[in-house]
């Protein structure tokens, strides 16, 4: 009875869906820049790296505010009506997962025995394939970093709302259903999301603690 | 004989401060040349230097007669081997750790298969092909070592204390079996080392260095 109501399944999977793809977009803005600033050596490297870690702590709804004023109607970016889309909480939920894989990413590798690169280039490795072993070697923590940044976006209230709208069919999801109902005093239904989203969160610390005691154990 | 490495007027800074600093070094095709001296009299970076992991601040490597600019260092590298103060190993398989370099240059399956069962069998390392490197004593990682550097048939060998971290049992069953394959390679060999035992047993030649110069040179 909880859950067959075919709206939850619906906000469910636009969650799954607008998280995941924050989340791979995240990747593939994380994992090169995340790299180049655990490999390489420039002045402001520390500066950036400190960013970046503010970054991971940046308040959803401060980014919210950010973004909603970006793509308002009369914002810089209001010709691309995008306020009130998925496309809009992507763009949030981007803009809150990115630094907390590009920060996982580069404590990934810079926990990495650093001779190991000189030894991989000494074996005659181009740049490429020193990397890309380096990311071998790290693969554990770089899957936890990615999954961090899924639980970052997927418990996220905030942006969703304000960016989102939370409108119904369009842009609803997890929370900001669950957030409605509990305003509407619909206990039932927010009690059946609120097991959904448990459940999504309980299978990724699941995994992440799974990765880390993978890794503990080596 | 004929000169493989020439070193001219070179200088090494670390950290800013000069850690390096050799006038003249020849070493000829197939040496086998000991680098002894104190901890922190430049072995290692003598080594990294001719790694082309190190940039000098000033001279001229020349391999065999051509300057060092005349060779992209992945291809130079791609001419040598190294194994480092540590065995290094990724976390994969024995064989894979093997085959490592062998996969960078791009040599066929069958060939790479053949380079890494022939080194597996001399080094004594054929039984733990499958074990995962992380589960290897500190001997059998070292040899994994020396094996995925074997492999490249490298012109120049460069072993950083081979037998550094290793117990006196260890040390003696990997110096006699060494002893047995370093000519075999064909490669010309540094290696830097504490031990007159393993000067005496491996070398011909050896150098001297203290605070970043060559003290002596002599042959054995
Ligand atoms: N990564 C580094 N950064 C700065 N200085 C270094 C580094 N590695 C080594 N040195 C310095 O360079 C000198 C030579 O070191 P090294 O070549 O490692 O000596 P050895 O291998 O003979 O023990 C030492 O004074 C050491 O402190
Ligand atoms: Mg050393």
């Amino acid at each position: 009875m909880l859950f067959n109501n075919p709206d939850v399944w619906e906000v469910t999977l636009l969650s799954i869906k607008v998280s995941g793809l924050a989340t791979l977009i995240s990747l593939l803005i994380g994992l090169p820049f995340g790299t180049l600033l655990a490999l390489s050596k420039f002045p402001g490297r520390s500066v950036l790296l400190t960013l970046i870690n503010t970054g991971m702590a940046l308040p959803p709804v401060v980014v919210g505010l950010a973004v909603a004023m970006t793509l308002w109607r009369s914002g810089p970016l209001g010709g691309l009506h995008l306020i009130y889309t998925p496309a809009a909480i992507i763009i949030a939920q981007v803009i809150i997962a990115a630094p907390v894989v590009t920060g996982l990413t580069a404590a990934a590798l810079q926990a990495l025995d650093p001779r190991l690169r000189l030894q991989l280039l000494g074996l005659g490795a181009s740049r490429l394939q020193m990397v890309l072993s380096i990311w071998r070697e790290a693969r554990l923590p770089l899957l936890a970093a990615l999954m961090a940044g899924f639980g970052s976006v997927i418990s996220e209230v905030g942006a969703s709302m304000m960016v989102g709208g939370n409108i119904r069919h369009q842009t609803r999801v997890l929370t900001t259903a669950i957030v409605l109902e509990t305003n509407k005093g619909e206990f039932t239904s927010a009690i059946a999301l609120g097991i959904l989203l448990l459940l999504i969160t309980f299978l990724i610390n699941f995994a992440l603690t799974w990765i880390q005691q993978r890794g503990a154990k080596r | 004989m004929s000169t493989l490495v020439e070193i001219r007027n070179l200088l090494v800074r670390r950290a800013g401060r000069p850690v390096l600093e050799i006038d003249h070094l020849n070493i000829e095709k197939r040496q086998v040349l000991a680098l002894v001296g104190p901890n922190g009299a430049g072995k290692s970076t003598l080594l990294l230097v001719l790694a082309r992991l190190i940039k000098p601040e000033r001279g001229d490597i020349l391999f065999i007669g051509q300057p060092a600019t005349g060779l992209r260092d992945r291809d130079y590298r791609r001419r040598i081997g190294l194994v480092m103060q540590d065995p290094l190993l990724l976390d994969m398989s024995v064989y894979d750790n093997i085959a490592i370099g062998l996969r960078f240059r791009h040599v066929p399956g069958p060939e790479s298969a053949r380079r890494v069962e022939a080194w597996a069998e001399r080094l004594g390392i054929q039984h733990l092909k499958t074990r995962k490197a992380a589960n290897l004593s500190g001997g059998e990682a070292q040899r994994v070592a020396l094996a995925r550097a074997f492999v490249l048939q490298p012109e120049l060998l460069l072993l950083d204390e081979p037998f550094g971290a290793l117990d006196k049992k260890t040390r003696t069953e990997l110096l006699r079996d060494l002893k047995a394959l370093l000519p075999t390679t064909g490669a010309t060999t540094l290696f830097s080392t504490h031990d007159d035992r393993e000067v005496n047993a491996l070398a011909d030649s050896k150098i001297e260095l203290a605070d970043g110069k060559i003290h002596t040179e002599s042959s054995v």
